[in-house]
C-alpha cells in the first residue's frame, strides 16, 4: 500500500515546543516554584531514556539493515565489488530498470496531473469513487499485480492466442515488465497532487482566466508553479519504486539473464547463486537510490516549508 | 429531479482530463484486475474451494495473517515511541532520524530482504547474539515478523506524527494543573487523541504486510507448511503453470485487502468528521 499516503505538507512539524509557563504557573504556589518547566513537560530522565530507546530501535530496525548492505557489498574487497557492478548482466539489468522507470514515470506523471486536475478542480458525481479507485494499486499485493498481466497477456490468457498468432510477446518479456512497473507506481503522483491541489482551491486559476489567459497559459503560469514541489516529490517516489519493484516484476519477467532481469531481480539471482558479495554489491546501487530519495524528500519538504512562509 | 453529472465551472479541461483519467485507469488497473475474478469464477466451485483450502494454503493464511498482525502491533508500539520522541523532544541528529524513518518505503524490498537475512542468520550481526539464547529468527516465522515490522514501522510513525504535532499541549497542562498524574495524562489525554491515527497506521501496515513478498521470502526460508507466506504460494503455483490455483488464492487476497482498505477509509472519514466537529 501507500508509500506516499502521507502528504508532504503534513509531515512538517508545527512549532509548539516553546515552553508555556502560563497554564500551570498562573495557579501560584507550588507551580510558581518551577516557572521554566511547564507542568506537562517530561523530566530529563524520561526524555533522554525514551530518546535513547527510540533511536536504539530505529538503529536496530532500520539503520542496521542499510549498513549491512554496504558492509557485505565490500566484504570481499573493492575489486570484487567493481567486478560485480561492471558485469554485463548487471549492466543490462541497470539498462532494463532505467527503461522501465523511464516509461512508467512519465506516463504516471501525465496521468497524475490529469487525474488531480479533474478530481480537485471540479465537482462531479462519483468523484470520491474515482479517488478511491486510483488508490487500488497500493492495496494489491505486488505478486497479484504481476499475476493480472499474466492472466491477460500470458499464453493461456485472454489475448494469448491472438498475441502468439502475431508473434508478440508481452509476458516474460520487456513489455510485461514495463506494464507491471506502471501498475505498481500508478498512484504515486496523483496521491501527492490531490491533497495539495485540493487545498489550493480554484480562485487563482479563475482569476487568470478572467484576466484573459488561455487554458494552457493558466496551467503553465498558475497551476504548475503552485504544484511543482509536490509534483517533483511524487516523481521522486514514483522513480524510486519503479527502480526497486520486485514482486510484480518477478512474476512477469521469466528471469532471463541479460534480457528480462531488472536490478532487484538480478540481486535475487546472484543471492540464490550464493554469490553474496555480488548480490550485495548490486543491492548497494539500489540502496544509494533509496538514500538519495530520502535526501530529496527532506529537501523538498524544506523547500515547501520555505515557500509557505 | 436528475442532478447534473458535473457542477458548472469556468475552468477548462474537465472532459479531456476526466476522460484520460478514466481510460488510463480502466486499461491499466480495472480490466487486468477484473481478470482475476473472471478467471476465478470460470473454474468450478469445487476446484476453486480445493485450491483455496488446501492444507499448505491454509497454513500460509495463518502465517501471513498472524505474522502481519504481530508485526503490526510491534509497529504500533515502536512507531508511537519514535513519533513521540521526534515530535516532543529535541536532540542532536533529529532531522537525520526523521529522514531515516522513511527508509523502508524507499529501499527496494529485495534489498531489505537479503539485508535482514544476513543480519539474523546464526552468525549475522544480530543473530550471533540471539543464537546462544536459543532464539532463531532467520528461516522461522519470527523472521517473517521481523521483515514485516521493518515494512510496517513507517506507516505508524507517519500516521501518528502529524496528529501528535497538532495536539493541543494546553490540554495536558490543564490536566496536570488539575492534579492528574503523568500516567493519567498519558492514558486519558494523549492516547485518546492519537488513537485513531494509531489505528490507521496499524491498518495500513497490516494491509501492506499481508501482500508483502520481496522482503519476506529471503528471511523466511520458504519451508513448506512452516514458513510459506500466501503471496509465495501464488508464485509457486504460477511456476507450476497452475493458473487457476494461483488465481483463486489471489482472489482471496484481493478480497481481504479491499475489505481492509474500505475499513481504513471509513475510519479516516470518521476521524475527519470527529476532528471537524471538535
Amino acid at each position: 500500500m501507500a508509500i506516499s499516503s502521507i502528504p508532504l505538507a503534513e509531515t512538517g512539524k508545527s512549532d509548539r515546543r516553546a515552553p508555556r509557563s502560563v497554564g500551570a504557573g498562573g495557579l501560584g504556589g507550588a507551580a510558581a516554584a518551577r516557572p521554566k518547566q511547564p507542568a506537562a513537560q517530561d523530566p530529563a530522565v524520561v526524555r533522554w531514556g525514551l530518546t535513547v530507546l527510540a533511536l536504539g530501535l530505529l538503529g536496530l530496525f532500520i539503520v542496521l539493515p542499510l549498513a549491512a548492505v554496504f558492509v557485505q557489498a565490500f566484504s570481499k574487497g573493492v575489486a570484487v565489488y567493481l567486478a560485480a557492478v561492471r558485469e554485463p548482466d548487471t549492466l543490462s539489468a541497470i539498462k532494463l530498470s532505467l527503461l522501465a522507470a523511464g516509461i512508467a514515470v512519465p506516463l504516471n506523471l501525465v496521468f497524475g496531473v490529469a487525474a488531480a486536475w479533474a478530481v480537485t478542480k471540479f465537482r462531479f458525481r462519483g468523484r470520491n469513487v474515482l479517488v478511491s479507485l486510483i488508490d487500488i494499486p497500493f492495496a494489491v499485493s505486488p505478486v497479484v499485480a504481476g499475476l493480472i498481466y499474466v492472466l491477460v497477456f500470458g499464453a493461456q490468457g485472454w489475448l494469448g492466442d491472438w498475441l502468439s498468432a502475431h508473434d508478440i510477446r508481452i509476458v516474460f518479456a520487456v513489455p510485461g515488465i514495463v506494464l507491471a512497473t506502471i501498475f505498481v507506481t500508478f498512484p504515486f503522483v496523483a496521491r501527492e497532487l490531490i491533497p495539495l491541489m485540493e487545498s489550493q482551491g480554484t480562485e487563482e486559476e479563475e482569476a487568470a482566466l478572467v484576466l484573459g489567459a488561455s487554458g494552457w497559459q493558466m496551467f503553465y503560469k498558475i497551476t504548475l508553479p503552485n504544484i511543482k514541489w509536490g509534483l517533483l516529490y511524487g516523481v521522486v517516489l514514483c522513480t524510486a519504486r519503479a527502480l526497486g519493484e520486485f514482486g510484480a516484476v518477478s512474476v512477469v519477467s521469466g528471469h532471463i539473464r541479460g534480457e528480462t532481469n531488472t536490478l532487484p531481480l538480478h540481486v535475487e539471482i546472484l543471492y540464490n547463486d550464493y554469490n553474496y558479495a555480488g548480490a550485495f554489491a548490486v543491492a548497494s546501487l539500489l540502496s544509494v537510490v533509496a538514500v538519495v530519495t530520502l535526501a530529496l524528500k527532506k529537501f523538498l519538504e524544506w523547500k515547501t516549508g520555505q515557500e509557505s512562509k | 429531479m436528475l442532478t447534473p453529472f458535473k457542477r458548472p465551472s469556468v475552468l477548462p479541461g474537465f472532459w479531456p482530463a476526466f476522460s484520460y483519467t478514466a481510460l488510463y485507469l480502466t486499461v491499466i488497473v480495472l480490466i487486468p484486475l477484473s481478470a482475476v475474478f473472471l478467471k476465478a469464477v470460470s473454474s468450478s466451485w469445487e476446484h476453486l474451494w480445493k485450491a483455496i483450502s488446501a492444507p499448505n494454503v491454509v497454513a500460509s493464511y495463518r502465517l501471513s495473517f498472524g505474522a502481519s498482525l504481530v508485526a503490526g502491533l510491534i509497529s504500533v508500539v515502536v512507531g508511537f515511541l519514535v513519533a513521540w520522541v521526534l515530535v516532543r523532544y529535541e536532540f542532536p541528529g533529529k532531522a537525520l532520524a526523521d529522514a531515516l524513518v522513511d527508509l523502508p518505503f524507499a529501499l527496494p524490498t529485495a534489498v531489505a530482504g537479503i539485508a535482514l537475512t544476513s543480519l539474523y542468520t546464526e552468525n549475522g550481526w544480530v543473530g550471533r547474539y540471539l543464537t546462544p539464547l536459543g532464539i532463531k529468527v532467520a528461516f522461522t516465522p519470527l523472521g517473517v515478523v521481523v521483515a514485516l515490522t521493518f515494512i510496517g514501522l513507517p506507516f505508524v510513525v507517519r500516521s501518528v506524527q502529524p496528529v501528535l504535532a497538532d495536539a493541543d499541549r494546553e490540554l495536558e497542562e490543564a490536566a496536570a494543573s488539575l492534579g492528574a498524574t503523568r500516567r493519567q495524562i498519558f492514558w486519558r489525554v494523549i492516547l485518546p487523541i492519537v488513537r485513531p491515527a494509531l489505528f490507521t497506521g496499524f491498518a495500513l501496515a497490516l494491509a501492506r504486510a499481508l501482500g508483502e513478498y520481496g522482503s519476506v521470502i529471503f528471511i523466511s526460508g520458504n519451508l513448506p507448511m512452516k514458513t510459506e507466506i500466501t503471496p509465495l504460494l501464488i508464485v509457486s503455483k504460477l511456476e507450476q503453470y497452475d493458473y487457476a490455483g494461483a488465481t483463486a488464492i489471489a482472489a482471496v487476497m484481493l478480497i481481504a485487502s479491499f475489505a481492509l482498505l474500505l475499513g481504513v477509509n471509513a475510519l479516516q472519514r470518521r476521524t475527519r468528521r470527529f476532528m471537524e466537529t471538535e
